[in-house]
């Protein structure tokens, strides 16, 4: 029957898009209660339980505020900006399987895969996702027309391309391992146990090109250490400076939900995905949840601990030591592919 | 599929549209977009034919990497809107010349038109390159390093110069 098929997969699409702003609605939370608890403070408490509610009350605020645009801001860009920005996030959760088949505990007759789109070419596309999302911020940036936007816009345009490089040949080292483009085969070549009890993840063939893909995310996440396009002390907000209401709610939206996406794939790629003990395989998502979560949760630990670098001093370690790093994990990588048939 | 032939008027036409607003526009920003939505159009026309991987390389590098240093260096050099018509702008020697120029490529163009109007069969079969067709990374990198060497490596070698050259030319002022 082809229109429960479509009728499925539709439903697949709106839960995983349902799923996503839950997702940075959870991290806002844990972002405010880890924060809290780092420096010893309560973090959110009053809005409903636990100030679990907190993320909603935000968006509420966010929704009723008011849209300002600064006299002198292009019109049609500066409305631009935040909808690439967005519209990139959710695009690139797309094609990154977060489970193996599921027949949702026996309602459906076939096995439902657990990505909205299964693409053989899936790595490279989350890559050119990605790519593209830098035209929101620099976007944002010059259409603002402010100086603080201008600066963010064009540090996050250089900040992104330069560590996009080593994010791609982090990425070609696994690729050359797992001898596939395909995340959902990628995944599969993880599973099982060397040993029998070490489990056959990537990151412990690749530790240097986890590394590279980890330190390269957060840079192209634009998170602390690596905030550059958005530094408060120099910049203001950098390129969103000029943003107020649901415009500034989707950047806002977009870099959480980039966050769980390159987790969500560093999962795939390197910890084995939604693979791991005492689990039956259709509930095999919640290993990929627990993985995912625990890269995320390490992201915001690492806000909250480590300053700021300095901006040549980002460009220095991305262009001198990052790239050549990764050149050579990458022809390590190919040349144990080919002698010891890795 | 019956989606195949809608959807390929649909990018054709945003690819052919948005590369004419591209030259007739005035603020080099939005030149710079509309050519982003060009090459993301043809990017959809490599999906329609069968090439994902060359429509995710068209992104990656066109869309992706190329263009933002074209937006950057409008950004920096924050070159204004351009006054009067295209026409007005340019003296009678280059106009000549562009125009000459603009001629021969459309003699060109319809040239090859006609050549694939009377092509009756397609150039490869699709039932002749099975193997190629599930690995198309594979046969693309295979052909790039054994068949095409030579080019693939004369190009590399002229992006490295260009590459020195610009390094050599900023770092005088230094």
């Amino acid at each position: 029957m082809p229109s429960v098929t479509v009728l499925v997969h539709l439903g697949l699409v709106l839960a995983v898009f349902v799923l996503l702003l839950l997702a940075s609605a959870a991290m806002v939370y844990a972002e405010r209660k880890v924060a809290a608890l780092i420096q010893q403070r309560e973090g959110p408490n009053r809005v409903g339980p636990l100030g679990l509610l907190q993320p909603f009350a935000d968006v509420i605020k966010l929704m009723f505020k008011e849209e300002l645009r600064p006299g002198g801001a292009d019109a049609v860009l500066f409305l631009l900006a935040p909808v690439i920005s967005a519209t990139a996030a959710f695009a690139a959760f797309a094609v990154v399987p977060f489970g193996g088949e599921t027949t949702v505990f026996g309602l459906l007759e076939q096995p439902l895969k657990l990505q909205v789109a299964d693409v053989n070419v899936a790595v490279l596309v989350v890559f050119a996702i990605t790519s593209m999302s830098v035209y929101g911020i620099v976007l944002a940036g010059w259409s603002s027309n402010s100086k603080y936007s201008l600066l963010g816009g064009l540090r996050s345009a250089s900040q992104m391309i330069s560590y996009e490089l080593p994010y791609g040949l982090a990425l070609a080292s696994v690729l050359v391992l797992a001898n596939s483009l395909s995340l959902t085969t990628i995944v599969d070549a993880q599973a099982g146990y060397w040993f029998g009890f070490v489990p056959r993840w990537f990151v412990f063939l690749q530790p240097v090109g986890f590394l590279i893909f980890m330190i390269a995310g957060v840079a192209e996440t634009n998170r602390a250490p690596f905030d550059f396009p958005e530094a408060e002390q120099e910049l203001v907000a950098g390129y969103h400076t000029e943003y107020s209401s649901m415009a500034f709610a989707m950047f806002f939206l977009a870099e959480y939900i980039n966050m769980v996406t390159v987790s969500a794939v560093a999962t795939d790629l390197f910890l084995g995905g939604w693979h791991g003990p005492f689990l039956p395989a259709s509930l095999g998502w919640i290993w990929f949840l627990i993985k995912t979560s625990a890269l995320l949760f390490f992201y915001i630990w690492m806000r909250w601990t480590l300053p700021r670098y300095r901006y040549d001093q980002l460009m220095q370690f991305g262009w001198k030591f990052l790239l050549p790093l990764a050149v050579l994990n990458l022809l390590v990588t190919a040349a144990g592919v080919i002698f010891l048939g890795l | 599929m019956g989606f195949d032939l809608p959807l390929f008027y649909l990018f054709a036409a945003v690819a052919v549209a948005a590369s004419l607003l591209v030259i007739g526009q005035r603020s080099p920003i939005y030149s710079v977009m509309l050519l982003i939505a060009s090459f993301v159009a043809l990017a959809g026309l490599y999906v329609l034919l069968d090439a994902p991987f060359v429509a995710v390389i068209q992104i990656i590098i066109y869309a992706g990497a190329i263009l933002v240093l074209f937006l950057f260096v409008v950004m920096l050099l924050n070159a204004p809107k351009e006054s009067g018509g295209p026409w007005q702008r340019l003296a009678a020697g280059p106009r000549r010349l562009g125009a000459a120029l603009g001629a021969v490529f459309a003699v060109e163009l319809v040239w090859a038109l006609w050549r694939v109007a009377a092509l009756r069969e397609p150039v490869a079969p699709a039932g002749m390159l099975p193997a190629e067709a599930i690995e198309p990374v594979r046969s693309i990198g295979q052909v790039l390093y054994t068949d095409y060497a030579f080019a693939f490596e004369v190009t590399s070698l002229l992006i490295l110069v260009a590459m020195v050259g610009a390094v050599v030319l900023a770092k005088r002022h230094v």
